[in-house]
């Protein structure tokens, strides 16, 4: 029964960051019809800025509490910014093309943003510990957890929440799931597409970053980080149907159980399992778990 | 549809190329040695890529030929590289046509993705079974060639390129008769409109199950290729950003051009290797810029260099539903 618990919280808290990530990378597709390879890559950077700012807080001896904020802060204000001038400064100049040919400048970009990273923060692993004491440590059911990444969970919960109620109860996020639903009509309606694209990209990177620096503390930081990030949300997004809110929770849910059963009980087959499941939820539903029906159009 | 070169033409043009090795630098052997493997498997891209789909999971047959290859040799002593190469393209071709028929149905992000879950698949299975090597993969011995042993490395290496060469120029005028064919041109129109296709009485789905196939067979030989040239395997043959080298490859060559393909291919490994030797820990930017470049300025590839004038008029005539949606609303 224990053993079964120490699975279910370890999959909560794998959940909870890979849950942010999936919701950038869902929101940005349900928006722009982009799959945005590059998501991971912000991940990364969000996690390298995060180690920034908090060493940089711990070299002037303040408290870590000091440096969670600040890790926070400034991850999203670079985030944001990164994200609105690539969707104005790059991505803008290939709506006209494939949605493969967007794959590829996601692609690109993660190319790209691969060496800048390494450019700027070297191939070493990096480390940013501080913040992680500071929640101290929870006995739990027999269990001892890092006090961290149990409050990672009703973080991911609210910002979950807050972007579910932002999109179903707000006049903007209507407008959002206006686009989402036609564009064309959007369009004609007076709605400033252009706009919407910008913010929903910018946010969509914020997202990928701030988990990025939320789970910054719990990592080292090294080349390959993104590569690996972008794989499972991939899964993640797929699982849930591309899109989907409701889905990217339920999907981050799913493969953090699956990762943390597969690390307790067969340790051989965590990646192989994450995708034998996204496999499978392809073979029977393409459109992922929680598509919702569309008419088809001509 | 304007005739190409004649393929006794391109024959010619192979031979000419393999005896060219003679007077290439080592160095540059070992380069053409790779990209010709490449430009190999990015060929089954095209292909694949005139049905409208793209594969991010090529990956999969790439290490499924390089394994099957390596585990044949290490355990039967199978060292010619000929019977390796074929080795090769079976296991991959094999592996495709359990796949194909079942993928066929896709398109797509949902084909893409689909295609880089199962090489993520095999990624998964292959890190951690011990019996494999784990992540760190295994070494296997020099191939030879017809039973003959080459201890000068020189000669291994122009044995290896000649055959590569060889072996992708005629997959290269084995493609060209396809895209000339029947079936090519079925595939561009599963590519432009694949309902219309099947009210034609084709199989939309049977056409692109044997594009689909054949990429796979390509990929095969091109893995078993990529493990003699470095006598090593691991399971980064089936890691995703293995495949989207390949998909880069293709984009670069553009969907139009067999010969396109080489030369793209040839293009990346210069590139690689210089901006290796001048811009350490920086090459995967210069090749994200150089891929934007080529999108941006190159759209339909380094083929449409040479072969301007004919794709003017086969442009057609909207790209896709959704693209033309976008275009008319930005």
């Amino acid at each position: 029964m224990n053993f079964f618990l120490t699975i279910v919280v370890d999959g909560l808290i794998q959940a909870s960051w890979l849950f942010i990530v999936a919701l950038g990378l869902t929101l940005v597709f349900g928006v722009l019809k982009i799959l945005n390879i590059a998501h991971g890559s912000f991940y990364a950077l969000g996690a390298y800025i995060a180690a920034t700012a908090v060493t940089m807080v711990a070299a002037r001896s303040l408290p870590p509490s000091v440096g969670f904020v600040a890790m926070l802060v400034s991850v999203a204000l670079i985030a944001s910014a990164v994200g609105f001038l690539l969707e104005r400064g790059l991505l803008k100049m290939f709506y006209s093309r494939d949605e493969v040919v967007l794959l590829l400048v996601t692609y690109a970009v993660f190319l790209i943003l691969e060496d800048v990273t390494k450019l700027i923060w070297g191939v070493n692993p990096i480390y940013a510990t501080q913040p992680y004491e500071l929640f101290g440590n929870v006995a739990f059911a027999g269990l001892y957890y890092v006090g961290y990444d149990l409050v990672l969970i009703p973080i991911s919960a609210a910002i979950g929440f807050a972007v579910w109620f932002g999109l179903n109860r707000t006049v903007t996020g209507k407008i959002v799931l206006a686009v989402i639903h036609n564009e064309e009509m959007s369009v004609s309606m007076g709605v400033r597409v252009n706009r919407v694209y910008a913010v929903a990209f910018a946010f969509g990177v914020l997202l990928a970053s701030l988990a990025g620096a939320l789970t910054a503390p719990k990592i080292s930081m090294q080349p390959g980080l993104s590569s690996d990030v972008i794989i499972l949300s991939f899964a993640i997004v797929v699982i849930g149907g591309l899109g989907s809110v409701e889905g990217a929770a339920v999907g981050a849910i799913l493969v953090g159980l699956a990762r943390a059963a597969s690390v307790h009980l067969v340790p051989q087959a965590e990646l192989f399992m994450i995708y034998l499941i996204m496999t499978a939820v392809l073979m029977f539903r393409p459109e992922g778990l929680f598509k919702r029906e569309t008419a088809r159009r001509i | 549809m304007k005739q190409g070169l004649h393929p006794l033409l391109m024959i010619a043009l192979v031979a000419a190329v393999t005896l060219f090795g003679r007077v290439l630098p080592t160095w540059t052997l070992s380069l053409a040695t790779v990209a010709a493997s490449n430009a190999l498997i990015a060929l089954g891209i095209v292909v694949l890529a005139r049905t409208g789909n793209v594969s991010f999971g090529q990956g999969l047959f790439f290490a499924a030929g390089g394994y099957g290859v390596a585990l044949i040799a290490n355990v039967w002593g199978v060292t010619d590289a000929v019977a390796q190469m074929i080795i090769g393209a079976v296991c991959g071709g094999l592996l495709g046509l359990v796949i194909g028929p079942l993928i066929a149905r896709y398109s797509g992000i949902f084909f893409g993705m689909l295609t880089l879950a199962l090489s993520m698949v095999l990624y998964g299975a292959l890190v951690k079974s011990t019996a494999l090597g784990g992540s760190d993969g295994f070494n296997v011995g020099r191939p030879s060639l017809f039973g003959m042993s080459f201890n000068d490395p020189r000669e291994a290496d122009f044995m290896l390129y000649a055959v590569s060469v060889i072996t992708t120029g005629f997959a290269g005028i084995a493609a060209t008769i396809l895209f000339r064919s029947e079936l090519g041109l079925a595939s561009l129109a599963v590519r432009e409109n694949n309902l219309r296709v099947e009210y034609l009485g084709i199989s939309a789905n049977l056409v692109i199950t044997i594009n689909f196939v054949i990429a796979a067979i390509f990929a095969g030989a091109s893995g078993a290729f990529a493990l003699m040239a470095q006598r090593h395997i691991d399971p980064q043959f089936a890691y995703w950003t293995t495949s989207g080298e390949f998909v880069f490859v293709a984009v670069l060559a553009g969907y139009q051009s067999v010969a396109a393909v080489f030369v793209a291919s040839m293009a990346l490994e210069l590139v690689r290797s210089f901006s290796n030797l001048y811009l350490p820990n920086t090459w995967q930017l210069v090749l994200g810029v150089f891929l934007l470049g080529v999108i941006l300025f190159l759209p339909r590839g380094i083929g449409s260099l040479w072969i301007r004038e004919r794709q003017k008029r086969m442009r057609p005539t909207a790209a896709t539903p959704i693209a033309a949606q976008k275009e008319a609303t930005l």
